[in-house]
């Protein structure tokens, strides 16, 4: 059996949730693949919540459709789905033991006896807490208990797993395994993961692609390379690390890239579309890919340069951070590996920087 | 629409069944409330409105029945009563019961003895705790017995069936839905405000007048409400442990429905349901007052 | 000093005590030897408790009152529960008047709800008979059980009857796995108060229990009207006892919720 036929594709069209008077889910199109670990990743209040439960069948969608495998689901109930669901306080059953919590799925599928104790224990095997099974969920520690609800999400082997959140309310320590662990579970399992998260970071490192979200609507779909080097707008720059934009004016094209007038320097930019002469428009690059252009450091790329002076200096051990000001009074940040070969610099210091016009997006 | 238009036998059903079959879910929750609204609608609602009906329309539909309470002396004085013995239970349950939230939520190791001393008679039946008093106020009661004994008097008193026995007995049985509101808003007074108080140097009286007292007030008002209200409805203990001429609103009305005197009975009890409930709604927005309904479960 | 902290806990001490002694005085008068009432008792013994227990014109009433009871715990726990299940989801107007009308016998005067009920159901000749005292004593015991059902019922996560919609169990297998084995403990203790409310209640009694469905409180209440003899204070401190047990278990199976 190959990994694609393990996982279920989903497709959302134009999937719209209404409430009251907030829209919730704005038209969201998305085509998740079979096996992929896709993220909804945004801030509180962008709808990845609600897109999931509308995935799950908890709520009923206003306008749009969902499809799993094909099939449009919109009119099933959520228990004929057949979809795992792990939930942001895990949702384990307090009346239950873990083995009857994990076993809960396959007695509602009428598997017998002797077989439900097997894919118990089995699955609690996937988890690592072989011989837990005879407890209570109050007796597990927090990571315990989000293992036996992933556990019991997954035991009846459904092709699809949501989660909400599942990581969210524990430290960052625990956080981190148990990232690595799903990652690990997401290549063992085989099936679609759609996983949702405010945490940029914890998005970066899992997903195989990321859904950016904001304000009910899908922002960029890309891998976390394509997100962080390419970001499509200023929200996708600004949520996903961290950004410096430049007001600009477009002076021409050449190729693919595009020569704008920043500051009265000329700098060159990566641009999908093809702006106008004249035009107003935003650049935008990465703190850490700016380097001061006198250090050691021999470009073998196009640059671009500017001249600045140094505002702040702020010393935070594996890098050094320098706030900057253009003389048109735009003001950008950049992160230097902190080496003692390299030149600390001083508060109202002039420099000048340079950074990869590869760096440079036109947002 | 005339029958002939109507289209074929099978798609009227379909077509009119079809959306119910798949709303039905939507009803779940009415189905669920509804027999025990229909229940309580039939058995108790009904009878009771169906009962004060009489008030109205006894013989025919007058307003003489309320009118003619204005010029009613027995019913005034009745009323009176009532409502003077509910003030001064609720004074006295208000004056003997904030001490005790006090202590019950300042104890430390004997704060479940005090609760269990204050919930024993809040189980007991008000018939018993009314028997009880009976025993302790009669001619031959404890209290005569004990006075005589020390020789402070020379004859029994008479204090059973007097309205003092009355008022004594319903403090008693009252007591606990003053107490537990008050404890409740006592409990959720921050102890750092307290701390913070005596650091300014306030003494524990000032302090007492200026955070703890303010602060406890939805909790007494929630009490003082709840124990007048039931005050007012009193019936067992006045008739038990009460005077002969303390007839309450509530006696009155149980002596008139015995001599089938429905209409006059009716319209008291129209009087008595309006004041207790105008009294609930007209209190209805003070802080703390919605929970004195989930307090009165005992 | 000492007096400025004695005195406010004697002070509470003095009320407490006001508020037990009564009941214990009454415990003690019922092992009472004495043919009439004294306190205290010139000598202890059982002879009110033997009275009581040998005499059906006790005994018949108590059984009345304890199978009225019983059935006022059936009828009114699974109304009430039923009820509290659909009451947060109805409609604001709906919901409040259901509310207002489930949770009205706890403030209409006790004498309203006794003579309105008498006025109607003896109309239809029920007054008399023990299936009214259960009809009329539900109505009263119902506002206990949906109360405590609802708080059990707004302690649950909701996202707990999604997980196990989620794993597949159908809605009714959702209740029945779920969402009943978490309230469990509000039910219980909704039963328990029914049944005291039911078993202490005397109002109602008063009018429509006639001759044939003579309850305990009614034949205390009769009695005491022509003697206050020491077997009043025996089935008294029988009923205290029996209701301090009930409510010692409604407290634990609270309690034990909350944990
Ligand atoms: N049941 C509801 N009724 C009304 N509005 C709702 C409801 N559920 C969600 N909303 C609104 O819809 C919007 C999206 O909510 P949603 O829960 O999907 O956000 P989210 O992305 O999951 O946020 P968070 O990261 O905080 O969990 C919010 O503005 C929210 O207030
Ligand atoms: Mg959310």
């Amino acid at each position: 059996m190959n990994r694609t036929d393990r996982g279920a594709s989903v497709s959302l069209a134009e999937l719209e949730k209404r409430y009251d008077r907030v829209n919730a889910v704005d038209g969201v199109s998305l085509d998740i693949h079979s096996g992929e670990f896709l993220t909804l990743l945004g801030p509180s209040g962008s709808g990845k919540t609600s897109t999931l439960m509308m995935i799950a069948g908890f709520e009923t969608p206003t306008a749009g459709d969902i499809a799993i495998d094909g099939t449009s689901v919109v009119a099933m109930p959520p228990y004929r789905r057949n979809i795992g669901m792990v939930f942001q306080n895990y949702a384990l059953f307090p009346h239950l033991t873990v083995e009857e919590n994990i076993g809960f799925p396959l007695k509602q599928r009428g598997v017998p006896k002797a077989e439900r104790a097997r894919l118990v224990a089995e699955a609690l095997e996937l988890v690592h807490l072989p011989g837990y099974g005879e407890r209570y969920p109050r007796q597990l520690s927090g990571g315990q208990q989000q293992r036996v609800a992933v556990a019991r999400a997954v035991v009846f082997k459904p092709r699809l797993l949501l989660m909400d959140e599942p990581l969210g309310a524990l430290d960052k320590q625990l956080r981190e395994n148990l990232q690595l662990e799903m990652r690990r579970l997401h290549a063992d399992l085989g099936i679609t993961f759609i996983y949702v998260t405010h945490d940029q970071e914890e998005a970066l490192t899992m997903s195989d692609r990321i859904a950016v979200m904001n304000d009910g609507k899908v922002a960029q779909v890309g891998s976390p390379e394509d997100l962080y080097d390419r970001p499509s707008d200023r929200f996708v720059a600004g949520f996903i690390g961290e950004s410096n934009f430049l007001p600009a004016i477009v002076r021409g094209m050449e190729d693919d890239v595009v020569i704008t007038e920043c500051d009265g320097a000329l700098i060159r930019a990566m641009c999908p579309g093809r702006p106008a002469s004249g035009d107003r428009v935003t650049l935008t690059t990465r703190p850490e890919r700016l380097r001061f252009a006198d250090s050691a450091w021999n470009a073998t790329t196009p640059q671009n340069r500017l001249s600045v002076t140094v505002t702040e200096a702020v010393f935070a051990g594996e890098r050094c951070r320098y706030m900057l000001q253009a003389t048109d009074g735009t003001s950008m940040v950049l992160k230097e590996p902190s080496s003692a070969a390299i030149r600390r610099r001083a508060i109202g210091e002039r420099a000048e920087i340079s950074w990869s016009v590869a760096d440079t997006i036109l947002v | 629409m005339s029958e002939i238009a109507q289209p074929s036998p099978i798609a009227v059903p379909l077509g009119a069944v079809r959306p119910l079959l798949r709303n039905w879910r939507r009803h779940v929750p009415l189905m669920l409330v509804a027999p025990l609204l229909i229940y309580m609608l039939v058995l108790y609602a009904l009878p009771v409105l169906a009962m004060l009906l009489r008030s109205l329309n006894d013989p025919t539909w007058t307003l003489s029945h309320y009118t003619a309470l204005f010029e009613d002396v027995v019913f005034a004085k009745t009323f009176w009563i009532t409502f003077n013995t509910s003030v001064i239970v609720t004074l006295g349950c208000l004056i003997l019961g904030y001490p005790v939230a006090m202590g019950l939520v300042r104890a430390k190791t004997m704060a479940p003895l005090i609760l269990v001393v204050i919930l024993l008679p809040f189980w007991t039946s008000v018939l018993v705790r009314s028997y009880a008093w009976m025993v302790l106020l009669g001619r031959h009661g404890l209290i005569n017995e004990g006075l005589l004994a020390l020789g402070m008097i020379d004859r029994p008193m008479r204090i059973l069936n007097t309205s003092l026995a009355t008022q004594i007995a319903m403090i008693h049985i009252l007591l606990p839905y003053m107490i537990l509101p008050i404890a409740n808003a006592l409990r959720q007074i921050d102890p750092s405000l307290l701390r913070a108080a005596s650091g300014l140097g306030a003494t524990p009286f000032m302090t007492f007048r200026q955070v703890i007292l303010p602060l406890s007030m939805s909790g007494v008002a929630a009490g003082t409400l709840l124990t007048f209200v039931l005050a007012l409805g009193f019936y067992i203990t006045p008739a038990m442990v009460g005077g002969p001429r303390d007839i309450t609103l509530s006696m009155l009305i149980a002596q008139e429905v015995d001599q089938l005197n429905w209409a006059y009975a009716a319209t008291l009890s129209a009087v008595l349901l309006a004041t207790a409930l105008g009294i609930l709604a007209a209190a209805r927005h003070l802080p703390g007052v919605g929970n004195a309904f989930r307090m009165s479960m005992r | 000093m000492i007096l400025a902290r004695l005195l406010p806990a004697s002070i509470v001490g003095l009320i407490l005590f006001f508020l037990a002694f009564p009941i214990v005085v009454v415990a003690i008068v019922s092992f009472s030897s004495a043919t009439y009432l004294s306190f205290p008792p010139p000598a202890f013994g059982l002879r009110w408790y033997e009275a009581y227990f040998s005499s059906p014109d006790w005994l018949n009433p108590t059984w009345v009152s304890l199978w009225v009871a019983s059935a006022v715990v059936v009828l009114a726990t699974v109304l009430g529960t039923l009820a509290a299940l659909g009451i947060a989801r109805l409609s604001k107007p709906m919901r409040v008047f259901s509310t207002g009308l489930i949770l009205s016998p706890l403030i209409v005067p006790g004498i309203v709800v006794a003579i309105g009920i008498y006025y109607a159901y003896s109309h239809y000749g029920l007054v008399g008979t023990p299936i009214a005292m259960v009809l009329a004593h539900t109505c009263l015991a119902v506002p206990f059980v949906v109360t405590s059902v609802t708080a059990s019922l707004s302690g649950i996560d909701p996202r707990l009857e999604q997980a196990s919609l989620s794993l597949g169990a159908t809605p009714a297998a959702t209740f029945w796995q779920v969402t009943l084995p978490l309230i469990r403990p509000g039910v219980l203790v909704g039963a328990l108060f029914a049944f005291i409310t039911s078993f202490d209640e005397l109002i109602v009694a008063l009018f429509i229990s006639g001759t044939g469905a003579v309850t305990l409180p009614r034949r205390m209440w009769d009695d005491l009207r022509f003697q206050i003899d020491p077997t009043i204070a025996a089935v008294s401190t029988l009923t205290i006892v029996l209701t301090a047990l009930l409510m010692g278990c409604a407290h634990l199976l609270r309690n034990r919720n909350r944990a």
